[in-house]
């Protein structure tokens, strides 16, 4: 059974509709990627899931109905969002930030353990854990954003556009550490503009245009596919 | 612990001890120095910074800009008038009315904060102005058909607050020394201000004051850390304006007179420049701009006298003159610590940052090779 499942999801803003009505599956332990054009709907796609938009349609996460949930409520599932933008708390210091990603857990040890796990592996942030998150580069912000959402232990990871903005090599960087953390079993629902890096990591993608789904399969097929080569991969 | 060796340095005990020592004595060398006015002057210097700690809550932690605080002071004030004084010809006693002016002002604070629970910024701050607006002009018009408020004559003949049949309305005498009222109300005040502040600052350290950080620094990421923000927001408002219930109570048993001229525009800007000149969001920078903003104005009266002996007439108005001042001040600020007096330590390292955006510049550069 799939850990998320997607049923004629529709977004819309005031009259415009930025999703079409969508379907799509996220299987436990899966890397899923959403890959398409600017305004294609995949950022809303994400809102809708996340309860900050005001989706129609049927979104189950382990069996539960998302719908009309609030994002906390939403969160408090298991269901952690790395926002467009990253959307880190400029003014508090990375290991508050980091801090604030555990903030509805109460297991000490364990949040003591994920965060030892969180400067393992982006050691940069552990150099500057003192730091306000408002001074660090852009990178190193989608670090941060990344490991605040590990720190809630999310059974779902949904990730943002994470290249937005990003020095090609500082990308290729975050692209490891998305592998890797999906190597390590969590769930992970990619969205990208990037597709090239996108399928390389995923195991499945969708291609969306204009607020629908159009192709959809194995990362490895759609990658080799001439329609989406040509649309996507600049071929 | 961890906060009080951040306020009291390396030794607290011993600055505590010398603090508190200060605060007893304090209304005596101000009434011998300068006079037992000044001793008021005192007084309202606390009811100043109860009620810059209680929109610090609302400004400063949550990050929500009120420019209708002082209604909720006007609530705490009138609901003192009401049950205590010939008005009604209702007499509680303070410890009964306080409790429920703050419980007043806090319901009206949720009142008010729920409706606006999508505004941010400039928008919220035009919707608090004009709730502030309309406190006080109900206050100003709720004379007829059914008296309420005794509209711009305002209430009269409030009662004093009494401890153990000891009215503090009066001068008490013990042990040969004659204290006057101010000095009773400063001791009464006080302890309102200490446990304000102590409430102040276990909220800041709590998991409701990271709730309230993280909401001022992105909503959105906020509710997806699985913070609830509309109930963390209604609560900042709750608490705030709690405060500025107790302040007004206060008030209101220590002028024994409230008119809603009282609680004008003009007063919820004061109590937010005193926030925004001390450093939003740190509790010394609070009090310290509650404390200058109060006492400066006063000082500034002696321009008057001055010029009369000097120059035989009033040639400016220190009362005008306090408002140039005070404007100048307010430029200068923003100039030269943008941050406040004394900052948060967030606000401080933020502000210095500056040339931290070369260095970030640097680590863009660096992440770029990496």
């Amino acid at each position: 059974m799939s850990l998320l499942s997607v049923r004629g999801l529709k977004v819309a803003y005031g009259g415009i509709q930025a999703v079409r009505g969508i379907d799509f599956e996220v299987a436990e332990g899966e890397l899923v990627c959403l890959i398409g054009a600017n305004g294609a709907g995949k950022s809303s796609t994400l809102k809708g899931v996340m309860g900050l938009a005001h989706p129609h349609g049927e979104v189950l996460f382990a069996g539960e109905r998302l719908h009309k949930l609030p994002t906390h409520a939403i969160a408090c599932l298991g269901l952690a969002l790395v926002p467009e933008g990253r959307g880190i708390f400029g003014r508090l210091t990375v290991a508050e930030n980091l801090d604030m990603g555990a903030y509805t857990r109460n297991d000490k040890v364990g949040v003591q353990a994920d965060l030892s796990r969180a400067y393992e592996l982006f050691p940069r942030l552990a150099e500057r854990r003192g730091q306000l998150a408002g001074t660090l580069s852009g990178g190193e912000q989608q670090m941060l954003a990344i490991a605040r959402a590990l720190m809630g232990r999310p059974r779902l990871l949904l990730l943002d556009e994470p290249s937005m903005g990003l020095a090609p090599l500082m990308v290729m960087k975050i692209y490891e550490t998305i592998a890797a953390i999906a190597r390590e079993g969590v769930t992970i629902l990619l969205v990208e503009q990037n597709a090239n890096l996108a399928l390389r990591v995923s195991q499945r993608a969708y291609v969306m245009e204009s607020g629908a789904i159009t192709l959809s399969g194995a990362a490895s097929d759609l990658a080799s596919d001439s329609q989406v080569r040509a649309a996507y991969l600049g071929d | 612990m961890q906060a009080v060796h951040k306020y009291l340095g390396a030794r607290p005990r011993l600055t505590l001890v010398l603090l508190a020592a200060l605060l007893v004595i304090l209304p005596f060398v101000v009434g011998a120095g300068l006079g037992n006015s000044w001793v008021r002057v005192l007084d309202f210097v606390l009811l100043y910074v109860l009620l810059a700690l209680g929109l610090n809550i609302v400004v400063g932690y949550a990050g929500l800009l009120d420019l209708g605080y002082i209604a909720f002071y006007a609530l705490g004030a009138y609901l003192y008038a009401w049950l205590a004084s010939p008005h009604f010809g209702l007499h509680l006693p303070f410890w009964a009315v306080l409790p429920l002016g703050a419980a007043l002002a806090g319901m009206f604070g949720v009142l008010l904060g729920a409706p606006t629970l999508r505004l941010r910024g400039d928008y919220l701050a035009i919707v608090t102005l004009g709730f502030g607006e309309i406190i006080r002009i109900f206050m100003n018009n709720l004379n007829a058909p059914f008296n309420l408020t005794n509209g711009p004559q305002g209430m009269n003949l409030i009662d004093p607050v009494s401890i153990g049949g000891v009215s503090l309305g009066r001068s008490l005498r013990v042990f040969g020394f004659t204290l006057p009222s101010t000095y009773l109300y400063y001791y009464l005040f006080l302890a309102a201000t200490l446990l304000v502040i102590v409430i102040a600052m276990r909220l800041q350290d709590s998991r409701i004051g990271r709730a309230w950080a993280a909401l001022r620094e992105d909503e959105v990421a906020a509710a997806a850390m699985g913070i609830n923000t509309r109930n963390v927001k209604l609560l900042a408002f709750a608490m705030g304006a709690t405060f500025g219930g107790l302040a007004g109570g206060l008030f209101a048993a220590f002028q024994g007179f409230i008119s809603p001229e009282s609680f004008n525009l003009w007063e919820s800007i004061l109590v937010l420049c005193m926030i925004v000149l001390g450093g939003m969001g740190n509790i010394p920078g609070v009090i310290l701009g509650a404390v200058l903003l109060t006492v400066i104005p006063e000082a500034l009266r002696y321009l008057g006298d001055l010029q009369r002996a000097t120059l035989g007439h009033v040639v400016v108005d220190p009362a005008d003159l306090r408002m140039l001042l005070f404007g100048v001040a307010l430029v200068a600020m923003m100039l030269f610590r943008p941050a406040g007096l004394l900052p948060s330590r967030q606000r401080k390292r933020e502000f210095s940052a500056q040339d931290g955006v070369a260095e970030q510049e640097q680590a863009d550069l660096y992440d770029a090779r990496a």
